[in-house]
């Protein structure tokens, strides 16, 4: 009992000292919301962070300047493929759309349901693809889609993130949050084991966040490549030595919605840089 | 004996020995603790602290410090220090804590080390095998009870 208790000391004077916790996140005069009270859906957190607060000092700064955040030249050549015809339409995304500003705001508020299907953004942009375009589907994690859904998400940089979780949203939800608290795999983790238990616990040399998908598509220094949201789900599972749903099933885009609505309230910080 | 081996080895990570406590043979008491040794064979807490450290085996580093191996980078502080740990447990509390902690805290995040049955969704390659072997665990046991210095 008494190592119980110790144990729960030991937790709470961790969880005091959250790393940066009051470093604050301004790119280009702007000042983003990395801390800010949990959405009322949370019962176990009061305070929600960005995942940016438990980065050390150099990978924080990487997303302080456009210039140095190496996740700009992905988007930089998103906006060409933005301009370039596909398919059989042979028509490009500016063929219909006159700027990718006008996609403002659409990141802060997905995944989200239309026409009972619940939608990512990877989703709307292969729609665009297959029936505007005629083109084949672009492949879920593939350079041309994390590099397009970080340059359309990238619109709503600065915004809060505010995705709907009732009405036709919640069944969707409610499976996502199943998924959330599930332990699977041969270490038996759920995703609140690590994120909601432990965030700023150290595990080995990485600094454990809640996990909040707020920034994504992100460029990671590990892999230095834009990453997305169900590219880094499949990670985490195969870390836990658990087998990945697939990118873009329904549990993935479920468990993106339930994540996402743990992130509301936090800035859109896409594209982001992690390490 | 023969046909007995050959399903052993389909089940387990390693092959089981004969008197070897199988992962779902292992006696557990009330408190979590296992009295009985898994193999029968002194554990050797040299080869356990190895088998402590490396990351594709005990990987305990990742989430306990341990004064003992301060040379060895990055301890994490998910679960607590094991410092001196074998001043605060006997030796099968230390052994049923490895081999499966949920018997003596409840809801824990800590792995079960000897267990290979119960997972949802386990990679293919981890069905129906467990962590560490028994051995592996005895071994971890030992090197554990060398730790007195808090």
């Amino acid at each position: 009992m008494r190592t119980i208790a110790t144990v729960c000391t030991l937790l709470l004077v961790a969880k005091g000292a959250v790393a940066g916790e009051d470093a604050v996140l301004d790119i280009e005069g702007e000042t983003f919301i990395t801390k800010t009270a949990a959405p009322a859906h949370m019962e176990n957190v009061d305070t929600i962070f960005s995942g940016w607060v438990f980065r050390t000092d150099e990978t924080q700064a990487l997303q302080l300047d456009d210039f140095d955040n190496p996740a700009f030249v992905f988007v930089d050549q998103a906006l060409d493929q933005w301009d370039t015809a596909e398919g059989s339409a042979g028509k490009a995304c500016s063929s219909c759309h006159e700027d990718v500003s006008e996609f403002e705001g659409l990141k802060a508020k997905l995944p989200r349901v239309e026409n009972g299907e619940l939608v990512t953004l990877t989703n709307l942009v292969n729609t665009c693809v297959t029936e505007r375009m005629g083109a084949e589907e672009w492949s879920y994690s593939g350079s041309k889609m994390s590099g397009m859904t970080a340059l359309i998400a990238h619109q709503s940089r600065g915004m809060a993130m505010d995705v709907k979780i009732d009405g036709d949203a919640a069944p969707h939800w409610e499976l996502g949050k199943e998924i959330y608290y599930t332990r699977v795999g041969q270490l038996q983790m759920a995703c609140a084991n690590c994120h909601e238990d432990n965030y700023g616990n150290m595990i080995r040399a990485d600094h454990l966040s809640q996990g909040q998908i707020n920034g994504f598509p992100l460029y990671r220094l590990k892999n230095a490549k834009i990453n997305t949201t169900h590219g880094r789900f499949k990670g985490c599972m195969k870390n836990i030595r658990a087998t990945p749903y697939k990118e873009g099933s329904a549990e993935f885009k479920a468990l993106e919605l339930y994540v996402a609505s743990r992130g509301n309230g936090l800035s859109v910080e896409t594209p982001a840089v992690r390490n | 004996m023969k046909h007995a081996f050959a399903i052993a080895m389909v089940v387990t990570a390693v092959p089981v020995w004969a008197g070897e406590v199988t992962p779902s043979s292992v006696s557990f008491d009330e408190y979590g603790a296992v009295t009985e040794s898994l193999t029968g064979v002194t554990g050797d807490p040299e080869n356990g602290a190895k088998v402590f450290a490396n990351r594709k085996q005990g990987n305990c580093l990742a989430c306990h410090v341990n004064s003992d191996m301060a040379d060895a980078p990055f301890h994490g502080e998910v679960g607590p220090s094991l410092d001196g740990v074998a001043g605060r447990w006997e030796i099968a509390d230390l052994r049923g804590i490895v081999a499966n902690s949920k018997k003596t805290f409840p809801g824990t995040i800590m792995p079960a080390f000897y267990i290979d049955a119960g997972y949802e969704r386990p990679l293919e390659k981890f069905s129906g095998k467990s962590l560490l072997s028994a051995q592996q665990v005895e071994d971890v046991v030992a090197y554990l009870m060398t730790l007195t210095e808090e």
